[in-house]
């Protein structure tokens, strides 16, 4: 059975790029002015953001409420080992054949906003083939399925909140926002840290895409700091020998509570 | 509560999950923290909505909580349960009319007299970042009434974030995403 993302999306037009493009140019402009005026840059994505046409009706329309974390909320869940093997981490032997499509390594480190390592922390990745395709049973884009790539990695984090993964570099898919609408080619990341408050699901994207400017989900950051933040370095250093070739990502979550919390704790 | 220190990093930027996340996070039993079996399993459950009030079949949640008596458990195994080990952590994603369900247990009171409540996360394709509230006991009326969130929000707001105890001993709460009965959504210190 096909699904017409029209049905999912009632808030979708037949916007064309131009007119897309155009809201998000005007969306940014006023920013520009705010930043000249002042106020201090963004550096989170906006989730009022009507050029994604599926935000329209999915974003909270009051500011979020303060909250001052609370015990579970200094906390983590725990993944190792146990949870995750350690082959999870190469994509591209999954299956009894080699995938098709360039080989690369995708490695950094996860820090908290204090510049700590996130040591032994789960980070789980997605991401289309080397043809733009998802192994997922919504994605109807007729480009071929690799029947030796699905797509899924794990790993946990080192001692240095480092992680690395072998993939295969996934190509761009168009989607329903609009007319002609294709994403930048992307891998998607999901990441703990020490507190659930840190907890985050991102993209990262490749250097030079020529589809940044056209894509309202990556132009949802209106600052361009915070856009360049979700963008790999390729790294000559990661890059092995007639192998792969290798880029960087470091992620940095936001700050953990539970440090400052208790050492004030500790003053009283 | 003092000052937060400030970052010395700034924080990546979160994106949406996007349509396809369904073949890559949901594993076997991922919204099971403990068995349907377990003496003292609760159904946490309830129904995602958008801004006009319809259900939204692409989100996954994720729920952290203490155990029944208020420990915070930190145990590996979430991944690959063995239907033993409470590791106080859930995910799933939810059905084609926005349903979703957890098995848990209710969690304790992790400090005395401290209202109960579970942490729960919430992503879905169109939300461009993920969202934080709590879903609060509803028995404890002594503790609600002095939880200084609750304390701070109007009448409305509030019912936004306690579930309700159905006759069966399950948990109902609802997640609106936007409109009239719009979820209080959390943020919290050191976001940037
Ligand atoms: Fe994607």
């Amino acid at each position: 059975m096909s699904t017409n993302n029209k049905t999912l999306d009632p808030a979708a037009t037949t916007a064309s790029q131009e007119d897309i493009s155009a809201e998000i140019s005007s969306i940014h402009e006023v920013y520009r002015q705010q930043l000249l005026s002042g106020m201090k840059a963004e550096t989170q994505p906006r989730v009022d953001f009507a050029p994604y046409r599926s935000s329209l009706l999915r974003h909270p329309t009051k500011n979020l409420h303060h909250a001052d974390p609370e015990t579970i909320e200094l906390y983590s869940p725990a993944f190792g080992q146990r949870d995750v093997h350690a082959l999870e981490s190469d994509l591209t032997i999954q299956h009894n054949g080699e995938p098709i499509g360039e080989r690369i390594v995708v490695s950094g480190r996860v820090l908290d906003g204090d510049g700590r390592p996130v040591a032994g922390q789960l980070v789980e990745v997605w991401q289309a083939n080397a043809a733009g395709r998802y192994v997922h049973k919504r994605d109807q884009h007729p480009a071929p399925i690799d029947p030796n790539f699905t797509g899924v990695g794990r790993t946990i984090t080192g001692a240095n909140g480092e992680y690395s993964f072998t993939t295969i570099k996934p190509a761009p898919y168009p989607w329903k926002n609009h007319h002609n609408a294709w994403r930048p080619a992307h891998i998607h990341f999901s990441l703990f840290g020490t507190d659930f408050t840190q907890r985050m699901i991102t993209q990262m994207y490749f250097p030079g895409d020529p589809l940044f400017a056209l894509d309202p989900i990556y132009q949802s950051i209106t600052d361009q700091d915070a856009r360049d933040r979700l963008v790999a370095t390729y790294d000559q250093s990661i890059t092995s020998h007639e192998w792969a070739t290798g880029y960087n990502w470091d992620i940095v979550l936001t700050g953990s509570n539970r440090t400052w919390m208790e050492e004030e704790e500790g003053e009283h | 509560m003092a000052q937060a220190p400030e970052l010395k990093l700034v924080p990546t930027p979160g994106q949406t999950i996007g349509p396809f996340y369904g073949y890559a996070l949901p594993f076997a039993k991922d919204n099971e923290l403990v068995n349907q079996a377990h003496p003292n399993s609760v159904r946490l459950h309830g129904v995602v909505y958008d801004g006009k009030g319809e259900a939204i079949p692409d989100a996954l949640l994720e729920i952290w909580q203490a155990d029944e008596a208020g420990n915070i458990v930190s145990e590996q195994g979430s991944l690959v349960r063995d239907g033993y080990t409470f590791t106080g952590w859930g995910r799933t994603a939810v059905d084609n009319v926005g349903h979703y369900t957890f098995t848990t247990v209710n969690p304790g009171a992790t400090e005395e007299g401290k209202a109960p409540f579970i942490m729960l996360t919430v992503f879905a394709r169109g939300l461009l970042n993920r969202l934080f509230t709590r879903i609060y006991l509803p028995e404890d009326t002594a503790a609600l009434a002095n939880d200084p969130l609750l304390a701070s929000l109007t009448d409305a707001e509030r019912k936004t974030l306690i579930a309700t105890r159905e006759a069966d001993g399950s948990l109902r709460l609802d997640i609106h995403l936007q409109g009239k009965e719009e979820t209080v959504f959390l943020s919290y210190p050191r976001e940037s």
